[in-house]
């Protein structure tokens, strides 16, 4: 307790010397300063005696890996969490805010990674949701429909008052969030990795209406670990690294190198080191498969390819194109109507997931938290997810903690999973950890074979980065891959062929080094790889 | 060495205390019966007397104690069986029904089965029970495994069935001759339970340390075993069981036996320990006080254990209390608050971090 009160002594007093420091002018020039935040959480020092100082009327990023603490310190600002210690000025006021009621009425809003909208209502009525218009005692459907029209025009957000919100895409429920927070009167906007959930041209769009707002003279406070999109759109960065603030910059003043430098304290390779290839023989094919989706529509329509030992073959495609039955067919969690899947010689088409994996085919999911993990139990039992059964790991039945124990150590070591122990649960770690724990069970059993499904999904640079180079050393063992992604360029930089699914059929199979991003995009939109090859002839005979 | 070893259990030890698993009951029991105390005076009775003889009566003498025993032997299989439901992501209400058939098959066998020495008639007769109470339970398993249909529901129509069934088999079949009376034919001598202590007209058979046993080795199963992180996974995550490999069906199948057999159990020694017959209605209830028990023991069999035993003695004090005065109803608002507080976990939770700034605001000035 005494080292406790030490240390908030020590806090006080730094917030003193800041304070001191900072003229009142510059304090009052702030929309929003966070001073001396500390947020501990048991084990772990989220945010370490932070500042952070916010413009009026500017776009400001706050850029950081994943559990770097930006999403702890937007939860005090906007008064989901309680600070432990720290000051928050406000238009150089000093303002206590306890609750997301306080934040409000501060004028703060906020948009959550994860959407707080009620699915089965409509648009307006999810925006006036907790203040609705009433006229006498019934709620005044129209008059909401009137004020968020007006809204939606005042600030360009263009949404439609009267459509159910399960019933709209993600972009479009984002605005209706943001609009949401402008009804609430906030004119200062706090995004927390908006950018996460959107397509790139929604992402477009989104940058469209921060511009916008912007120019109506809203603050906004962008939270992201997309350092392309930090020099596109905001005007100031701050980037913290372990709870801590590393670096504040203009933007203008800056590149992506220097941020990524500032966000994982080293430099980083943005392009993995790939070594040329050493193919061995077919260990995985796939004839003329036919899956059903969850409405019992055909997603993978006839699909054929073979892998071999060594050799990464990368599934490129719009989300929703089959990727996931595919993946779901191959690794038993879904049946197959028709169609062979042939591995290491054997028919494995419909087996159990069990037997699948028995026989050596290592999964890692795209859907960490759904599949991949059971959050509830320690990082040492995620371990043993599928060979809990094995010697050594249970003998007659009963689980042998020692050897659990003693390989868990020896995987949160080699796979760099930060925790503090192997006994924390698994829902405790952040995301890129949480990743780490599963590539590292999947990873370790030597498979001769991976599915690998959005592996890097969310994670920031440096586990996309350990998660790469462990793929790639996977294959340099001669382990044959299959690599599904959305990000392009992931896809290019991992695979030894890309194939292109489009509507539950494979377009074409390039090399990454034979092709253009342009040639795979215009697969990933349906061309056929031979429709393409005969236009650039055609213009080619033309040029000729 | 050995003194760092002491350290770190001794540690293991308080974190234990400490843990919400053991905090959240206490504090819901102590605030309880704090409640329950200003009930007992705003009615113009002492509640220092309520209590002392609600303790007199369950535990001031040897007879309250075998009672006490007797009524708790039964409650820790049915809250163990609920329990363990519960960490397989079951709930299962049928522990009533399961029970009833338990000990309806174990009757038969210990009336059936004659001329052999106890060591065989016993050990037959409890298999018995346990299989029948887990057969019971496995129907509704595998009726969710196989078409989805709610253990809830399919568990509280199992126990219409049993019911009947049971009340048919006493006045039908299965009654003892010539009586016309609801009730079986007496077990065989062989297939009792050996009688430990015996005062006056209450004899505590070996049925408690038979719950106790059972308590262990589910602990066990659910901590150390690979059936308990399969079924534990399971209740956590069935998608992600399904990936690893794990089989839910089978998995429900198999939860859902074991928690009928623990209920069946409690059947068992009900017969066999106790009333050496089936009386069709025996159980009153005791299948849905188990669960109450795996509430407040938070699904952990060591806290069944401790529930089961603060179920039975509110139950076996509370006549000593109507003698002091006291309407013996009292407990049955303490049962209530207990289970109100631990439902409403974040409450007391609240009080207790409530209670935590205070002294840290103190210590701070």
């Amino acid at each position: 307790m005494g080292e406790k009160g030490e240390y908030n002594l020590s806090i006080a007093k730094s917030i003193m010397v800041e304070i001191d420091r900072m003229d009142i002018k510059k304090l009052s020039e702030c929309k929003v300063a966070m001073i001396g935040i500390t947020k501990r959480f048991p084990g772990v020092l989220a945010n370490d005696k932070v500042n952070l100082y916010v413009k009026e009327g500017e776009i400001h990023a706050i850029v950081g890996e994943n559990g770097a603490g930006k999403t702890t310190l937007m939860k005090q600002l906007y008064g989901l969490i309680k600070l432990d210690s720290g000051t928050i000025f406000m238009n150089g006021k000093k303002i206590v805010i306890n609750t997301p009621g306080d934040a409000i009425l501060n004028g703060i809003g906020m948009v959550h990674q994860h959407f707080m909208l009620v699915p089965p209502l409509t648009v307006a009525e999810n925006i006036v949701l907790g203040m609705e218009p009433v006229k006498g005692i019934v709620f005044d459907i129209n008059k909401a429909r009137e004020d968020v029209k007006e809204l939606s025009e005042k600030y360009a957000l263009h949404v439609d008052p009267d459509v159910k919100i399960e019933d709209i895409s993600v972009g479009m429920q984002q605005r209706v969030e943001i609009l949401k927070t402008l009804y609430r009167g906030a004119d200062l906007l706090i995004l927390d990795e908006p950018t996460a959930v959107l397509t790139p041209q929604e992402t477009e769009e989104l940058f469209t209406v921060m511009k916008s707002l912007k120019k109506q003279g809203k603050t906004i406070i962008f939270i992201t670990h997309k350092l392309n999109e930090v020099m596109a759109i905001t005007d100031y960065v701050t980037v913290m690294r372990l709870g801590k603030v590393t670096g504040r910059v203009n933007t203008k003043d800056t590149n992506p190198n220097e941020l990524a430098r500032m966000m994982v304290g080293r430099n980083v390779l943005l392009r993995v080191n790939k070594k040329p290839p050493h193919f061995g023989k077919k260990i995985f094919e796939i004839k003329d498969l036919w899956v059903k989706d969850n409405r019992n529509l055909d997603a993978v329509k006839g699909l054929s390819l073979q892998i071999r030992k060594g050799e990464i073959l990368g599934i490129a495609g719009v989300a929703g194109n089959g990727q996931s039955e595919l993946v779901e067919a191959i690794t038993g969690l879904r049946r197959a109507e028709a169609g062979k899947i042939v591995f290491d010689g054997m028919n494995i088409t419909n087996w159990t997931p069990k037997q699948v994996r028995k026989a050596g085919i290592a999964h890692v999911t795209e859907d960490r938290l759904k599949y991949g993990l059971i959050v509830k139990y320690p990082i040492s039992y995620n371990f043993i997810l599928a060979h809990y059964d094995e010697v050594p790991y249970s003998n007659g039945g009963f689980l042998n903690f020692n050897t659990i124990n003693t390989k868990a150590d020896k995987l949160i070591k080699e796979f760099d999973v930060r925790t503090p122990s192997r006994d924390v649960l698994v829902g405790a770690l952040s995301g890129g950890n949480q990743q780490k724990v599963i590539v590292a069970r999947e990873f370790y059993f030597t498979p001769k074979f991976a599915v690998v499904a959005q592996p890097t999904r969310g994670l920031d640079i440096g586990a996309i980065e350990f998660i790469h180079n462990k793929i790639l050393e996977m294959r340099d063992k001669g382990i044959g891959m299959l690599l599904v992604s959305m990000e392009l360029e992931e896809i290019f930089s991992l695979s030894d062929r890309i194939a292109v699914m489009y509507e539950g059929e494979i377009m074409g199979i390039v090399k990454p080094e034979e092709t253009t991003v342009e040639t795979v995009g215009l697969m990933m939109a349906g061309a056929r790889l031979t429709e393409i090859k005969a236009d650039d002839s055609r213009y080619e005979e033309k040029d000729v | 060495m050995i003194r760092d070893m002491k350290k770190k259990m001794f540690k293991n030890f308080i974190t234990f205390f400490k843990r919400d698993t053991f905090v959240i009951p206490l504090a819901s029991i102590v605030l309880s019966l704090f409640i329950a105390a200003l009930v007992i005076l705003s009615i113009g009775k002492n509640p220092v007397i309520a209590y002392a003889s609600l303790i007199k009566g369950s535990f001031g003498n040897v007879q309250a104690f075998i009672t006490t025993m007797i009524k708790l032997t039964p409650l820790i299989l049915t809250g163990l069986a609920v329990a363990f439901g519960f960490r397989a992501g079951l709930f299962n209400i049928g522990a009533e029904g399961q029970l009833s058939m338990g000990a309806l098959a174990a009757t038969m066998f210990g009336v059936y089965i004659t001329s052999v020495p106890a060591i065989i008639a016993i050990p037959i007769a409890i298999l018995g029970g346990m299989a029948a109470g887990g057969a019971w339970g496995a129907i509704a398993g595998y009726l969710k495994a196989k078409t989805g249909a709610h253990e809830v529901i399919s568990t509280i129509m199992l126990n219409y069935i049993a019911a009947l069934l049971a009340n048919f088999m006493v006045n039908g079949p299965f009654q003892a001759v010539g009586t016309g009376i609801p009730k079986s034919p007496e077990i065989t001598d062989a297939a009792k339970l050996p009688v430990m202590i015996s005062v006056q007209a209450s004899s505590l058979s070996i049925g408690i340390i038979i719950s106790l046993i059972a308590a262990v080795i589910i602990y066990v199963i659910i901590q150390r075993t690979t059936v308990g992180y399969e079924i534990k996974a399971v209740g956590f995550n069935p998608y992600a069981a399904e990936y690893g490999g794990i089989s839910i069906a089978k998995n429900i199948v198999l939860a859902m036996f074991i928690s009928g057999a623990l209920a069946g159990l409690a059947g068992t020694v009900e017969v066999l320990g106790l009333h050496h017959r089936f009386l069709g209605t025996l159980s009153a209830g005791k299948g849905f006080d188990g669960i109450s028990i795996a509430l407040i023991g938070q699904n952990n069999p060591i806290g069944v254990v401790f529930a089961a035993l603060l179920i039975a003695a509110l139950r076996t004090g509370s006549n000593q209390m109507q003698f002091a005065g006291i309407p013996k109803h009292i407990i049955i608002i303490v049962q209530g608050l207990v289970i109100f507080f631990i439902a409403t976990e974040r409450l007391v939770k609240t009080l207790i971090l409530w209670k935590e700034r205070k002294e840290e605001e103190v210590l701070q000035k």
